[in-house]
């Protein structure tokens, strides 16, 4: 049984996992994060996209062994509970980027994600970056508005010019869980 | 899923001790494949060997005139190399179009080759560009890797460790993605070498990546779409299923062969 170092969400675990143990399954049983979800268990609908060493991957289709050493940002880590929610979020409750909200972490992992590589994206942009998410409720243009109202709460320059720096910092505070 | 062993080695030769003392080991690279692959009880390893902490299996390097590539290298890794981007951009806007943004942050280029999906990308590219399969035993041309259906050159064990892209003229690639799971429902790779020296290799057609001999003829004589719409595709051969027929993939495969001429950089 490996020995896993790592990260969670700003925490530093230490555990053994089974060797074939998943990393979804690592997060939603050991770890108790159930806010990454199990859509299809064959890496086909994102619902468990959540960020190992700042990359959105997909957490069913990774073991845990494999995240030894890495820092994992999951959907719990974006934002702490009585904190105001992450642009992201409250761009998705804003503009009923949800419905039956099963896909939203994912959807939520995969934006920041896509955002933290081009944070002012075109929608062909928006739709490349969400392609390994599946929504079976919105019919998708509400999540599309949500991003692109995300994009721009991020944005530092009102203006809507890109400032790639302070990107990077949200970016990185986000994945150390302080966003 | 069935039960393995996790082997988690630091290099090349550990990895290859790994795989000859267990009885029906595999290597995994990006896992993209393989773990959906045991989910589905289509393989059943007793032991997986990690390859994602070997740093000599990663990152690209110009060597002489070659670019070498490490075959742990991941899709969005090689798609964004700047190395890459200069020197080879039709593979990495190949790279940027493999399944979807999560997959393409694990999966990886020697992952890929050793599966040889015949609808993959990436032996399209290796195949028309003339790529040679650096393994931890030997170098294995392009030509001679592609065997068959998910079938390859690789002995048991023997283990992908890069990838040599010659220096070429200009290259291009354009595909019908499968609009589900994004691989090529056909692809068609276009490389120029030299004058009268153009090789055209296809993907997700047949069995395997394989070069169509009437388009380089065609395209050596005169490098025009007109050239390609004087070539009849024979459908025969071809690969039918549910998503599209022999005959349908023999249209597309003239159809991509014009869209990747027009991709190609004008000398």
């Amino acid at each position: 049984m490996p020995t896993l170092s790592c990260t969670v969400n700003g925490q530093a675990q230490r555990l053994d996992v089974p060797d074939d143990m998943l990393l979804v399954d690592l997060l939603r049983g050991p770890l108790k994060l159930t806010g990454t979800h199990v859509g299809c268990d064959t890496s086909q609908c994102g619902a468990c996209v959540v960020h190992v060493d700042g990359l959105s991957v997909k957490a069913c289709a990774m073991l845990a062994a494999e995240v030894d050493g890495a820092d994992v940002l999951t959907i719990e880590g974006v934002s702490a509970p009585g904190e105001p929610l992450h642009p992201v979020q409250a761009a998705f409750k804003a503009n009923h980027g949800l419905q039956c909200g099963f896909c939203t972490p994912g959807m939520v992992m995969a934006t920041l994600s896509l955002l933290a590589n081009d944070p002012d994206p075109s929608d062909e942009a928006i739709k490349q970056g969400l392609k390994g998410n599946l929504c079976r409720c919105t019919g998708y243009r509400s999540i599309m508005a949500a991003v692109r109202e995300a994009g721009e709460a991020m944005r530092p320059d009102p203006t809507g010019k890109v400032d790639k720096a302070g990107m990077a910092d949200h970016a990185n505070n986000a994945s150390q869980g302080q966003a | 899923m069935s039960s393995f062993h996790y082997a988690r080695v630091q290099d090349v030769a550990q990895a290859r001790a790994a795989f000859d003392e267990a009885a029906d080991p595999r290597y995994l690279a990006g896992g993209q494949t393989l773990l959906p692959v045991i989910k589905q009880r289509l393989a059943a390893p007793d032991r997986l060997i990690a390859l994602r902490h070997i740093p000599e299996l990663k990152g690209v390097c110009a060597e002489g005139d070659h670019l070498v590539i490490g075959a742990m290298t991941t899709h969005a890794a090689l798609a964004g190399d700047a190395t890459i981007l200069a020197s080879l951009p039709a593979l990495a806007c190949l790279a940027a179009g493999i399944g979807d943004p999560h997959v393409r942050n694990l999966g990886t280029l020697g992952g890929a080759l050793a599966n040889n999906d015949p609808s993959a990308d990436y032996p399209a590219a290796v195949l028309a560009l003339g790529g040679i399969i650096e393994t931890d035993q030997r170098r294995i041309e392009a030509a001679d890797f592609f065997v068959g259906m998910f079938t390859t050159a690789l002995e048991p064990g023997e283990l992908i460790k890069a990838v040599r892209m010659p220096r070429h003229v200009a290259s291009a690639y354009a595909k019908f993605p499968n609009p589900a799971s994004g691989y090529a429902l056909v692809g068609v790779f276009i490389a120029q070498h030299a004058a009268g020296d153009v090789r055209v290799a296809i993907t997700g057609a047949g069995d395997s990546v394989y070069r169509h001999a009437g388009l380089e003829a065609a395209l050596n004589a005169s490098l025009t779409p007109d050239a390609i719409d004087a070539i009849t595709i024979d459908a025969e051969g071809l690969a039918s299923d549910l998503h599209a027929s022999a005959a349908y993939r023999a249209h597309l495969i003239s159809v991509l062969a014009k869209r990747a001429l027009a991709g190609l950089p004008k000398a």
